[in-house]
């Protein structure tokens, strides 16, 4: 890669164009993550497979607040030798971000010696530490439940009297938004507490089979690592047996595909005792099985599956289709664990030496360590917690709305937190004055121009990359998490060719070949439009899609990297899927015949 | 290419001329040469390889030496300087004419053409490749291969005799002989087995190599294939199809259609082979369906288990669609090369994390 420094393949951050109609973008965003002249020394990438679209102001926290834990761990906690935290920057709504790393032998030994007395720590006492892990988490989704957002009622509570409890109402109003989010920031504290421990066993085993065998795809390597029995799995599982029971109970012609779930659920409360049976069957499911976003967790409209019931019921129809056909759709569990023992033991058996085979043992025997907190974590975190969080502050944006501060509850998303912190604050004056909030004047138009910014900014062809080129990239977390090497680099700042024009290249992440019509989704909450038959193309599958994954023939994404659950459970339903195309989204369009060679990742447009 | 011709017991005469490649093994390397040893070893392991036999070195020297009892053919050789192109060239030319145009004893003919029946069955006509198989070649020396001389499509008792001759006058070919000059190669040890054996009308051939020649990678076979004879690969006239193919996870890793624009096919007379121009509509299709792919990665990896160690093998796809391996040789490249163990044991399995973050390269 050398050389093509001079050729500056991507934009310097001060030589981002404004969007037109969106000016005063920044002040959607707190002071620190904008970008200054300094920054143009540095090298950013588009975090686009956590932050696909433009930040609304409030979901900025989602940026904020992991990158405040996960540095904590690495520069702090454990004391990585070389890697540091990350540096973000919010550029027309999108994450770019930075790794920061030491290269001072000096200061890498210093590092080192921390680090080798307190890593150990946590492998050693992995099973232990995570059982804790596990309880702190449930305890930490039960306060965020818990947290009573104050009615702020004509008078105050006779208790508050009785009790002589000194304090009244408003106060808490403050304090009630604080603690919500600071159960968000220890959320992700507890997120990143575990996991860059258990990236770093999965890269160091990564690494050797890539160096015993140079051409393993990324995909078998994650297959002989990978749990069979994952909490990601749950949810789809629940709305299998779902469907099993509604075609036991004879409800299934009441599922009509499209139909609105509240209509079908009004449907089946008029049917009696079996009706009452599956509603039932749907209410234990629902907690916490469908805490599962359509997304990641990191926008406050990728909504949850309880709060949208149609993500999850537009796969029932076709489930209960199948139990009629004989089908007990069940996950083959027995087959895959036998078919990893399976390629697991044959690559063993090709090294060369025992000596090898001794370490690879090793290796492998501390992923299976350490994997199912990499891969349970999402549920407990992105999915179950997030949903939970969100839902808080929506009761916050209803308090909001209720004084006029903004229209409806869904506005106090295009706030800041710093600024619902001000307009908290301006209700608790006013209902202790007993006057009314001032703020509607200036929020509700802040709010309705934010939206408009935000539409606008949507249009953006955000470069993958700015500034100027490394030589390579050797973070750890940056190649794992997001699937960014140094070969990403060079494909993406490579002017496509006219050979190139009808092809889109991504990573092999499930082998086969299929052809057929494209649906394109620019929302994850589009899910519920995918087809019998689709070719799925999104800009980042996300593990709760499963439930369509039995209905599309492929599946290509813009983003995507090894760790991807998305190819795991695309190599389950043994449908071809690229991932990282960086550009799927933006070149096919919905209605397009496209053909998807998940061996080769590529993505051929045929019309 | 059933020929009915199987009969362990009748199959070697007491001279040693002739040898089936059900009774050859590789240690019959000195008798057979090189390509006969291994085509009886794959035989001998259940491999599918077209029938057929050797014409044993003994036979070569036999009928050497009733045609030159006093050893001037080798005397004239050694004398030669192989800086002296034009001289080499003369001899070498005289030494072949000599070769071709004498008649086989009696004793080493008769066998031949027994065999030969036996080999056609009831169609005495029936194709035959008429391969040397020389005792040096496929050796360290690898390049040694490919001096000598391969007949496609010989039809007739007649035909074949005359290819059998070609291929010994072939080890005095001005390359071989110069070949040989430049490496001080001691004449006394050439010799020179053919093999005869069934022709495979191929629809598609090639090579495959059971770890990546490329990266070493032992859990790959890579595969190149054309269309019709494999003479097209091995003379370059073709940019073949590349396939890599997983061993333990059967997917097809990579799959580069090449354009290939001319194949060798038999020729119209019905003898000898011919280039063709291959029509547009085949010349970007895959040479090789999934199905072929997956059935020849599982006779690569029977191979290779068979012998311990990784090959280098030519085969070839029947019109039929029946698949036959025409060669395996060791692959030398890698095998040879010293490695550095990937990891070694670390007292705690955590060690190899914090060795991996500690920021300093390994040993």
């Amino acid at each position: 890669m050398a050389g093509q420094n001079s050729k500056r393949p991507f934009p310097l951050p001060s030589e981002i164009e404004a969007v037109p109609g969106t000016e005063g973008w920044e002040e959607m965003y707190p002071y620190f993550t904008r970008i200054r002249p300094e920054d143009d020394k540095r090298f950013w990438f588009y975090n686009s497979m956590h932050f696909p679209e433009p930040m609304p102001a409030f979901d900025a926290v989602t940026a904020e607040v992991p990158y405040t834990a996960m540095g904590a761990y690495t520069t702090r906690v454990f004391a990585f030798p070389t890697a540091l935290g990350i540096d973000y920057r919010i550029i027309n709504g999108r994450v770019y971000i930075t790794a920061n790393s030491v290269s001072d032998p000096k200061e890498i030994e210093r590092r080192l010696k921390v680090f080798q007395e307190r890593a150990p720590h946590y492998f050693q006492n992995w099973n232990t530490l995570f059982d804790g892990w596990k309880k702190r988490m449930l305890a930490l989704i039960e306060d965020i439940d818990a947290i009573k957002v104050p009615a702020l009622g004509d008078f105050e509570d006779a208790s508050t009297v009785t009790n002589a409890r000194g304090v009244a109402e408003n106060h808490f109003v403050r304090t009630a938004f604080h603690r919500t989010i600071e159960a968000y920031s220890v959320m992700w504290h507890h997120h990143f507490e575990f996991l860059m421990l258990g990236y770093g066993a999965y890269l160091v085993f990564f690494q050797f089979c890539k160096k015993a065998f140079p051409e393993i795809p990324d995909q078998t390597v994650a297959r002989m690592v990978a749990g069979i029995d994952v909490l990601m799995f749950r949810p789809d599982d629940e709305l299998k047996k779902l469907a099993r029971l509604a075609v036991e109970l004879g409800l299934d012609g009441n599922f009509v595909e499209g139909a609105p779930p509240e209509k079908i659920l009004a449907s089946l409360r008029k049917l009696g005792e079996k009706g009452e049976r599956w509603l039932q069957a749907l209410e234990t499911a629902r907690q916490p099985w469908f805490n599962i976003a359509t997304g990641d967790g990191f926008y406050h409209h990728h909504r949850c599956w309880n709060d949208d019931l149609s993500v999850p019921f537009s796969a029932l129809p076709r489930y209960m289709r199948l139990v009629k056909e004989g089908d007990k759709l069940e996950r083959p569990t027995e087959k895959l664990k036998v078919e990893r023992g399976r390629i697991t033991k044959e690559y063993r058996a090709l090294l060369k030496t025992d000596e090898e085979r001794g370490a690879f043992d090793q290796m492998l025997a501390l992923c299976h360590l350490v994997f199912p907190y990499v891969e349970d974590h999402k549920f407990y975190c992105e999915q179950w917690f997030t949903t939970r969080f969100f839902s808080k502050v929506r009761e916050f944006g209803a308090l909001l709305a209720r004084w006029g501060q903004i229209e409806e509850s869904e506005d106090i998303f295009h706030l800041q937190h710093f600024e619902v912190d001000q307009a908290l604050v301006e209700i608790m004056i006013a209902w202790a004055a007993g006057s009314e909030a001032r703020g509607g004047p200036h929020f509700k138009p802040l709010i309705r121009r934010r939206k408009e910014i935000l539409e606008k900014l949507k249009d953006w062809n955000a470069p993958a990359a700015i500034g100027p080129m490394p030589e390579s990239i050797e973070d750890p977390a940056v190649q794992m998490l997001w699937g960014i090497t140094s070969e990403t680099l060079d494909s993406w700042s490579r002017v496509p060719d006219a050979k190139d024009a009808n092809e889109i290249r991504g990573y092999a992440a499930s082998a086969g070949v299929v052809e057929g019509i494209a649906r394109v989704l620019t929302s994850p909450n589009d899910i519920g439009q995918v087809r019998e038959g689709d070719i799925l193309i999104c800009a980042v599958t996300n593990p709760s899609w499963a439930p369509v994954f039995g209905k599309i023939l492929a599946a290509v994404s813009d983003i995507g990297g090894t760790m991807s659950h998305a190819a795991i459970v695309a190599r389950e339903y043994g449908m071809p899927a690229v991932v990282g195309t960086g550009q799927a989204t933006k070149r096919i369009r919905t209605g397009q015949r496209v053909r998807v060679d998940g061996g080769r990742g590529v993505v051929t447009l045929l019309d | 290419m059933n020929t009915g011709h199987r009969n362990p017991q009748l199959s070697n005469t007491g001279t040693g001329f002739i040898y089936w490649f059900e009774d050859i093994r590789l240690a019959s390397r000195p008798t057979v040469g090189g390509k006969g040893a291994s085509l009886g070893e794959l035989t001998h392991a259940g491999i599918p390889v077209p029938p057929g036999f050797v014409v044993s070195t003994d036979a070569f020297e036999t009928s050497i030496r009733a045609l030159d009892p006093d050893g001037s053919i080798r005397r004239s050789i050694v004398a030669l300087h192989g800086a002296d192109l034009a001289r080499v060239a003369d001899v070498a030319r005289e030494i072949r004419a000599r070769i071709e145009a004498a008649p086989l004893p009696a004793k080493v003919e008769s066998e031949i053409v027994e065999a030969h029946a036996r080999l056609c069955g009831a169609d005495s006509d029936a194709p035959l490749a008429v391969r040397s198989s020389a005792t040096s070649e496929d050796s360290a020396q690898a390049s040694f291969a490919g001096l000598q001389e391969t007949l496609l499509w010989v039809r007739g008792v007649d035909a074949t005799l005359k290819a059998l001759r070609s291929c010994w006058a072939s080890l005095y070919s001005l390359e071989s002989v110069s070949y040989r000059l430049r490496l001080a190669i001691d004449e006394a040890q050439v010799a020179m087995g053919v093999v005869v054996q069934r022709m495979v009308n191929s629809r598609s051939s090639g090579v495959m190599f059971t770890r990546s020649p490329t990266t070493g990678d032992p859990s790959v076979i890579a595969i190149e294939g054309s269309w019709g004879l494999g003479s097209a690969i091995v003379s370059g006239e073709v940019t073949p199809d590349r396939f890599v193919v997983n061993k333990v996870t059967d997917e097809i890793a990579k799959r580069d259609i090449a354009t290939k624009l001319v194949e060798h096919v038999p020729a119209a007379s019905g003898s000898g082979v011919t280039t063709a121009e291959v029509p547009q509509e085949r010349q970007t299709l895959a040479c090789l369906s999934d199905a072929e792919l997956g059935a020849l990665r599982e006779l690569g990896r029977r191979v290779e288990k068979h012998y311990g160690s990784a090959q280098d093998i030519e085969w070839a796809v029947a019109r039929d669609g029946a698949i036959y391996l025409l060669q395996s040789r060791p692959e030398t490249v890698w095998s040879t090369r010293e490695v550095q163990p990937v990891a070694a044991p670390r007292t705690n399995p955590f060690d190899h994390v914090l060795a991996a973050l500690s920021g300093k390269r390994r040993p």
